[in-house]
Formats: structure tokens, sequence, C-alpha cells
């Protein structure tokens, strides 16, 4: 057993993968030398070299862009995007290629690419680094989408999408990235599939759905409802697309109340996608409406503010109340 | 506004030419060709069974078997001298007008026309023939072409890229962060412009102001310009562009000049925004008639060489449009193929249930 930070649990994995297939890359600006900014991919470059742990110019769709080509030539890019605002100078080539090309090929085509973005708030930062842009990408046809929300899925996670075929888009929770976790990175029995959903605390009487960095706080939420004697059951979906529909669906089934639980607005966010999905298959099992927690209709704001952007322990109580008064 | 067009200007712009539109040969310093009799006349079949496929095309679009078609015509030396500078380890990442490449990559014409005709988005196999699908969506495959050569670099192969985009795509921010990638990588590319001076309805005016070849220097990588209806020009200046990227010496931009002489698609249409002179000017260089006169004068070919080139187009053509004809549409279900390699339980019951729903329509 090996004590690893969510960072360091990342690396970790990246290390294993490039070690078990020379075909594997890392890309993206600062990955090298610096080791990512938040030293993600620290010393891989030391230990593999330039070849394989590139320092690409500061150009985020040159980064896709070349990334698909090398996968064209056989290789298998783990591309970093320094900061969720910064992927839409890229979204063009994650959306319109990426996804895209393996189905024009009709099959030909492979594009194993792995894009990971360090996504949400909590760190303070200015505009543009703490935005959660993952309903773009699940919206996409052609993607695959996880997030981690702890250091034993961050270490197994990014070594099941690196041997996905398919393209992933990888959201990592930074505020997250300290947090330490022991990982028994000798055995592999415990691990889960890349895309299946975790009860990660199980309860009677409100299923929450969260993943990322809202994983934590929803546990938070559970252990103080508790205090209320209300059992609050979370599931960390990890997989946003494809969702685990089975796991989702046996658990509100189970509990009849739902909250989801996301950083990124709620309007036209996953959870939207996923209020729906349980009103057409949990209909006659649901004691009330699902509710949604998230991030308001407004763009992410200034650093001062977003502990009142920011979905918290209270803002997911206030929720779980509101379930109850149906 | 005014603007004072003495800034930024330079000499004139040099052309590399080795036929002129009069069919005679002429030297060049750095750019020689030794091509024999036979090699001359292969082109010039090359060249017109190309606008013979174009051709068929159009007329398919018009008939409505096709949705659309992006005709080469003007084109074919540009495509036809670079396409046969490839050797077969080359790769080739392809615009959506690049026919005559295509041919030279041995793509059975009919498999150009699938993704016109709207019964698929591609219909080849990249890695079969080294010629990468077709790409719309302008510049994009500037940047994987680059991606393609940095992995020729890993694997120490003795291989080139070469990546077709035309004189609107230079504006495109992907094809300036390829220009950058390729440079400070030192990728074994070649960039491939040609310039058909009309990006749909925008001249060439709308997208620079210095000739597009001289682009190059900004980025550290030799720039060129050639004569983009001279198929020997194309073949020479490409093939050395090649051989530099192949040794190790990097990137090279080749600006074809060339003329759009048809719409930008079938459904363009050019008399709204050019003049009439302008197209019979550039028919005067027109890339197929300069090698007929030069195997005419030069005694290379006779009447009866190209009495059969002609017999071999028809029949091309002809069998063109059968096998057009003949393509199957794809099936309902078709939709949920290859969208994903490994299974996805969404598409998989998306499959499941649109099936079970077009299962209610059967008697």
């Amino acid at each position: 057993m090996t004590i690893l930070s969510l960072s360091k649990a990342l690396n970790e994995g990246m290390r294993k993968a490039m070690e078990d297939d020379p075909k594997v890359l890392i890309m993206g600006e600062d990955v090298g030398k610096l080791g990512g900014v938040f030293r993600v991919t620290d010393g891989l470059q030391k230990d593999f070299g330039e070849d394989r742990v590139i320092d690409t110019p500061l150009a985020e769709s040159g980064i896709i862009g070349t990334a698909i080509g090398l996968a064209l030539r056989g290789y298998r890019p783990v591309c970093e995007i320094q900061f969720d605002g910064f992927v839409f100078p890229a979204a063009d080539q994650i959306i319109t290629q990426l996804a895209k090309m393996p189905m024009r090929s009709l099959g030909a085509i492979k594009l194993p690419v792995v894009v990971r973005i360090p996504c949400g708030g909590g760190i303070g930062a200015v505009e543009h680094h703490s935005e959660s842009p993952e309903a773009y990408f699940t919206h996409t046809a052609g993607l695959r989408v996880v997030s981690c929300s702890n250091p034993a899925d961050a270490y197994t996670m990014i070594q099941q999408a690196i041997r996905s075929d398919d393209p992933v888009v990888f959201f990592e929770p930074k505020r997250r990235y300290w947090e330490k976790a022991d990982i028994d990175t000798a055995a592999t029995d415990w691990w889960t599939p890349l895309h299946a959903a975790k009860v990660v605390r199980p309860g009677a009487d409100v299923t929450l759905l969260a993943y990322g960095p809202m994983v934590k706080t929803c546990l938070e939420a559970a252990t103080a409802a508790e205090d209320d004697g209300r059992s609050l059951e979370v599931v960390d979906l990890r997989s946003l697309n494809p969702l685990d529909e089975p796991l989702i669906m046996e658990s509100v089934r189970r509990t009849g109340r739902v909250v989801v639980v996301h950083e990124a607005p709620v309007n036209s966010g996953l959870g939207a996608e996923l209020a729906a999905r349980i009103t057409e298959e949990c209909f006659y099992h649901l004691e009330s409406p699902v509710l949604r927690v998230g991030g308001f209709s407004t763009p992410y704001p200034p650093s001062k503010l977003e502990e009142h952007y920011l979905p918290d322990l209270d803002r997911v109580l206030d929720a779980v109340d509101r379930v109850f008064g149906y | 506004m005014t603007t004072d067009a003495s800034r930024g200007a330079e000499a004139p712009p040099e052309l590399v030419q080795l036929l002129t539109p009069e069919g005679e040969r002429v030297e060049h310093p750095d750019y020689d060709i030794d091509l024999s009799p036979e090699e001359v006349r292969s082109l010039y079949r090359d060249l017109t069974l190309v606008r013979r496929i174009d051709l068929e095309a159009v007329a398919l679009q018009r008939q409505g078997e096709l949705g659309i078609w992006a005709s080469l015509l003007g084109q074919e030396a540009a495509q036809i001298g670079s396409g046969r500078a490839l050797t077969d380890s080359d790769m080739a990442f392809p615009t959506y007008r690049e026919h005559g490449v295509a041919w030279c990559r041995d793509v059975d014409p009919v498999k150009l026309l699938g993704l016109f005709r709207g019964v698929n988005h591609g219909g080849w196999d990249p890695e079969e023939h080294n010629f990468h699908l077709y790409t719309i969506v302008i510049g994009s495959q500037t940047l994987h072409a680059v991606g393609y050569a940095m992995g020729i670099q890993r694997d120490d192969a003795n291989a080139a890229t070469i990546v077709y985009f035309g004189d609107g795509a230079t504006s495109q921010g992907d094809v300036n962060e390829s220009f950058i990638w390729a440079s400070v990588f030192n990728a074994p590319i070649v960039f491939f412009c040609q310039n058909n001076q009309w990006a749909i309805s925008e001249p060439l005016e709308k997208q620079t102001r210095i000739p597009l070849y001289r682009r190059a220097s900004g980025f550290g990588f030799p720039g060129i310009r050639v004569d983009g209806n001279d198929v020997f020009a194309c073949l020479a200046v490409t093939r050395k562009a090649l051989e530099a990227a192949r040794t190790g010496q990097g990137p090279t931009l080749i600006e074809a000049f060339t003329y759009r002489m048809g719409a930008h698609t079938t459904t363009d249409d050019p008399t709204r925004y050019r003049v009439a002179s302008e197209l019979e000017a550039w028919k005067l260089k027109d890339p197929i008639e300069r090698v007929k006169s030069y195997l005419f004068k030069n005694e290379l070919a006779d009447q009866a060489f190209f009495d059969s080139v002609e017999a071999e187009a028809d029949q091309l053509g002809a069998d063109l449009r059968r096998r057009c004809l003949a393509m199957p549409d794809p099936e309902p279900l078709d939709i949920f193929d290859h969208v994903y390699r490994e299974p996805h339980s969404l598409i998989d019951r998306e499959r499941a249930q649109f099936a079970g729903y077009l299962e209610g329509f059967r008697d």
C-alpha cells in the first residue's frame, strides 16, 4: 500500500501506462521540465525523455490536432489542457475531429487519445481557471467522458482511459489534487470498470448523484444529515458518458428521492439529463421531483464570490430538505 | 481608409516553371527533372483521367445522383505532380478536393463519391492507401498531418507527410499552429497549398497581403511558389521538398499557383463574384493542354496514343457512373455503427430501441 495524493496517483497511473506501452505519450503546455502547473506529470520527462513527454507550443488546438495525427500513426497521446477554461480553442479539434473521425472512417481509424482537464473551482483562481465544461463534451457523440473524485480512482481510471481505444475526456477535480489515500498499486483485483458508477456511501432515504469535486461535498452532507436522522446514499457517477444507468436507477428505486449535485451551471447541465432519464425509468418510484444543485446560470464569478456560487454542504442539505417537502 | 500599398512590399514573387503554357521546356537552376517519354505520357494519362472523373462527378450531381461535388477542374497538374512525387510510405492528408491525389494513391474513384452521395462520410481505409480521409472543416488536417509526421520521427521511418490545403485555409488558426509545430519539432512534412485564387467568393486579397509562400520564412522554414498548372514543376518541387523532409531537413511550404476553373462546389455560382475574362485568361494556361503540346511538338506521342487515353477516359467515366448508381444506400441501423470502438451502453440501447421501432412498421 502507498499513500498518494490525487495528483500523484494520476502521475503514478500515467507512469505505469508509459512503462507498459511504449506508444503512450504525454503532451501539453509545461508538462515536461516543470511537470505541469499542478505537477501531475512531475518527473515523467526526466524518466521517459522529451520524445515521449512533449512540451508543446502554447496552442490548445495544436495539442489536440497533433495528438490526433500521432494516434493515426499508432501512438496513444495523453494531452493535458492546462485549465478547464483553456479547452475551448481545442473544442473544434475535439468535437469535429477527435470525436467523429473514427465513425467517418467506418471504423478503420481508432483514436486512443486522452484529454486531461483539471476542472472546477474552489482554489481562488482568476477567470477561466475554475470552470466545469463537462456538459459540452457529454453532449458530443464519439467521446467518452469520465471524472475521478479520489486518489484511488485517479490511479486506476487514468490507466483505463489510456488503454481505451476510444477518445476519453478525463476531468480532474483540481481542488482535490492534494487529497490523500492509501492505494494498493500492486494489485488490480480491486479496480472498478471505467464506466461503472459506485455507491460510495450507502443510504436509504435520498440518493445524491455527484462526480468529481462534489463527491466529497456530498459525503460531508451525508454525514451531517445523519444527525437529522436522514440516511443519504452517495453515488459517485465516475463516468459521465456513458452513464451507469443500471446502478443509478437501482439506487433511485430504493430511495425514491434524488438530488443531483455538480459545480457546472444547472441550466442544461448533466443534472438535466439525469433528471430526465430518472423520470423516464423510475417515475412510479419517485416520491418527489429530481432536484438539482449546481452553479448559477452566470459566468463563473470572481473568486471572492465563489463560495456563494459553488454548491456546498448547506446547499446540498437545503435540497435534501426540499425533496422531503413533497 | 487608405492603405499605403508600398508597406510590406517586397520583390515580385518568383515562380518555378519547367513547362510553359505553350508546351516549351524551360530550365530552372534548382529544380530540374529528367522524365522519360513514357513518364510524360503517363502524367498526361493521369491528368486526363482525373479530369474525366471530375467531369463525370459534376454530371452525376447535375442529375441528382450526388448531393454536391467539389470540382478540381484546373488543379489537375498541382495534384498529379505532387501526388506522383510521393513514395508508398509517404502519407497524404487531403481536403475534400484532392481527387487527383486520391487517384495517385490508388483510391478507387467510386469511393470518393460516397460522401458526396450521402451514403457515408468517407469510404476508404486511410492506412491501406496512405491517403487520409477528406477533411471538410478548413485547415484541420494540417495539424493531423504534423502530428503524423512527429510519429514518423519517433518511428525513425524513411517517410514524409504531405498535407493539402487552399489559399483560404492559410487564414485558419490551425494552419498557422501547424506551421509552428512543424517548425519547432522539425517535422518531416510538406505543406502543399493550392492557391486557386478563390475561397468560394473571396479573392486572395481577403486572405493575405503577401505572396503565400513567403509566410513560411516567418515560421522558420523555406517556402516556394511553383506554377501549379505545370505538372513537371509540381513534381520536381514536391519531390525535392519530400526528400528534404525525409532526410531531417524539416518542413517546406509549397504554394502551387493555380486557378479553380469551375465553381467552388456544384452549389456555387461564380458569375456572382468574378469576371468571365479571368477564366478565359487561365484557360490559356491549362495544365493538360501544355503537356499535350509538349508531347506533340517533341513527337513523344502520336494521335493513336491520345485517342487511346480518350477511350480509356470514356470507359472510366461510364464505369464510374454505373458503379455510382449501383452504390447501395446504407441501412437505418448503420447510424449507430463505429461511433465507438468499444461497447457503449447508450448507443447499444438506442440501437435496440430504434430497431424495435422500425420493427413496428413491418407487416
